[in-house]
């Protein structure tokens, strides 16, 4: 499946991708009204790691063996059987946050939209997920490697 | 009173309608222009270091800042501009020569825009070069004095002279000698792979061939300067041609000065210097002297190359530049690239940049002109450079005489530059002058090939056009041909000698 490589070695750690992501997430989807009306109450679902010079954004993986899905206990997390995209429906989240806690790489929050879980949806709907659409200098990857390794 | 009398260049505005906090402008400037006040939760911004490379506005996600000109005017003065008052300002409080990066920024003249080409009507077709082909390959390097062919019993022809070494080139355009120090790793890359890509050649500068660029080296002319970084037998034979710079059109008669903090590991292991040592270039070559000398090493680099690629010689167009050219053609030259008073540099003297040398319209008019008249054209090929801003600059100057054109500005242009001329600086805020990491990063290679491809591509359809408009159907036929060129708005003298009619003659 199709997923976001970042590439460290051209992150230029501006965080637009985090803007954007949190605008697509957002009821209004409008960048002023996100930031300012809606602030606080919307998780970016992609977060810029840094370290020194070594800058990242960070998102779920959509693991092929996903422990969130595993640990979560109200079926709040599920895998769409046609594309394997892990998502989560708040809706059903209880904020256990046995998600997090089981997370390898740390891509799930917790949401600000309440007592819930937050992680990346890959833009459902959207021809590409928005941080790799935005990202100034292609930094972020959205392809298929599996499909090239074969 | 404060201390420092400068005033800012720019007033930075920022909308706070449409600034949303989101702090990209604070992470993207190097010049810490904008900074987040953590209590207030706000960001604001010192116009005073603002440098106006729009590095911020490019990345505001909500268009929220705009960059003017600073208003504050002194009183009207055609003598003292704010420009000249300013600069005494900042000599007086630091005694130094006032440097400056990019080509010169004076209103003088631009002499291509006071020339138009010519096109067909009614009694010469003109071609549709979407329908027809349309020639742009130009070779560079010298031309036989005369052809001679064998034929043998059978009647076949074939070519009994022996031609010297050639570039070929599928379209008359050139990337200038720019070095890997200057500018960045990635600044550098892109322009060797776009090279590839269009199948024609970049110029590595005085920098050194950086190991991972020798994949390139078909496209790649290497650069022997005055300081002679990173010159060994290797270095001259992996590259396509080898360019002896005698000057550049931005700092005619001076030498270069790289600073040692950004030789770094990787800079130093290609100049062939110790790590943060200030590379310098000495003013001459301290081997050349004269027309002689210069032969001395060009048949030097001959001999190392065992005749098999052909040595250019760049020179910045000065006052007597026929006369210096047609030395060069002399003394072995096979290429000879001028280099016009606007020509861009990462780090000059301000006062010898907008001050010293001739525009190259001028320069390239009196050269071929020169050679030809002596007879020694075709020994030659001219190449142009200094500050070719659009493909009609390109092909006036092919019409002028020149084989090819070297871009540099307008290559960095392409990948980013807003000519904000602070490359000496080190902080170039879109990646390509600078050695910081921090900022190197930001020049995606792979996005930077992309423009520099789209560039050479869109220049040379453009040249097809014009081509087309003319009733040519190759770049050959244009060389030279100063009939498909009239000026506007030129004295006699501008005219005679550019060798070119007044509009309507």
């Amino acid at each position: 499946m199709k997923r976001i490589y970042a590439r460290e070695d051209l992150c230029l750690g501006c965080r637009l991708c985090e803007i954007h992501c949190l605008v697509a997430h957002s009821k209004s989807r409008r960048i002023i009204s996100a930031m300012t009306r809606e602030k606080g109450q919307i998780t970016p679902r992609c977060k810029v790691e840094e370290s020194g010079q070594v800058t990242f954004a960070l998102q779920c993986r959509h693991c092929e063996h996903a422990r969130c899905l595993e640990a979560c206990m109200t079926g709040a997390i599920t895998r769409d059987p046609a594309t394997g995209v892990v998502l989560h429906n708040a809706d059903k989240c209880v904020g256990c946050w046995m998600c997090l806690m089981s997370c390898p790489v740390g891509a799930i929050q917790r949401g600000r939209e309440g007592h819930v879980a937050s992680k990346c949806d890959l833009c459902q709907g959207e021809a590409a997920p928005v941080c790799v659409a935005n990202c100034p200098n292609e930094a972020l990857l959205f392809e298929d490697r599996e499909e090239r390794k074969k | 009173m404060r201390k420092w009398l400068v005033e800012p260049d720019f007033i930075l505005t920022r909308d706070p309608d449409r600034c949303i906090n989101c702090q990209v402008c604070v992470r993207q400037c190097a010049n810490d222009v904008h900074v987040h006040d953590e209590e207030a939760d706000l960001v604001q911004s010192d116009s005073e270091k603002c440098v106006g490379c729009h590095r911020c506005a490019a990345l505001c996600p909500t268009q929220a800042i705009s960059i003017e000109k600073a208003s504050l005017e002194f009183r009207p003065n055609g003598n003292w501009t704010a420009d000249r008052i300013r600069a005494v300002y900042k000599q007086a409080e630091g005694g130094g020569i006032l440097l400056s990066g990019m080509g010169n920024d004076q209103t003088l003249p631009v002499l291509w825009d006071h020339m138009v080409l010519n096109a067909s009507q009614v009694t010469n077709p003109s071609i549709d070069p979407l329908r027809e082909p349309m020639e742009l390959v130009t070779y560079l390097g010298r031309k036989p004095d005369r052809l001679e062919l064998n034929r043998d019993a059978n009647g076949k022809v074939s070519l009994a002279t022996e031609l010297a070494p050639q570039l070929r080139l599928e379209t008359p355009i050139m990337f200038s000698a720019m070095s890997y120090g200057s500018i960045s790793y990635n600044a550098s890359f892109s322009l060797a792979r776009a090279a590839q890509a269009a199948g024609t050649f970049a110029n590595t500068g005085e920098g050194g061939l950086h190991k991972d660029f020798r994949p390139y080296a078909k496209n790649l002319i290497v650069q022997v300067a005055s300081g002679r970084f990173g010159v060994d037998p290797d270095y001259l034979n992996v590259a396509a041609a080898v360019e002896i710079k005698i000057g550049q059109g931005a700092k005619p008669g001076i030498g270069g000065h790289l600073p040692a903090e950004k030789v770094d590991a990787q800079v130093s292991a290609t100049r062939m210097i110790p790590e943060r040592t200030d590379a310098l270039s000495p003013a001459p070559h301290h081997d050349i002297y004269s027309i002689e000398d210069l032969r001395q090493l060009i048949y030097g680099i001959k001999e190392a190359t065992q005749y098999t690629k052909p040595v250019c010689v760049k020179i910045s167009a000065v006052h007597n530049v026929a006369a210096i050219a047609s030395g060069a053609v002399r003394a072995g030259a096979d290429i000879v690239a001028i280099d016009g008073f606007r020509g861009g540099t990462g780090a000059a003297p301000t006062v010898i940049r907008d001050n010293v040398g001739i525009p190259i319209e001028l320069a390239l008019a009196a050269v071929d002109a020169r050679l030809r008249d002596e007879g020694i054209r075709h020994q030659a090929s001219i190449v142009a450079a200094g500050s070719f801003r659009s493909s009609a600059d390109v092909i006036k100057a092919i019409a002028l005489g020149a084989d090819a054109v070297y871009i540099g500005t307008a290559a960095l242009v392409a990948m980013g530059c807003h000519l904000c001329q602070k490359c000496y600086t080190g902080k170039c805020n879109w990646g390509i002058a600078t050695q910081d990491p921090m900022l190197t990063k930001r020049l995606n290679a792979d996005v930077a090939t992309r423009r520099l491809s789209n560039l050479l591509r869109g220049w040379s359809l453009e040249i097809k056009e014009m081509l087309g408009g003319m009733g040519i159907n190759a770049i050959e036929s244009l060389r030279g041909n100063r009939e498909h060129l009239r000026g506007i708005a030129l004295s006699d003298r501008d005219l005679n000698i550019l060798g070119i009619k007044a509009a309507g003659e």
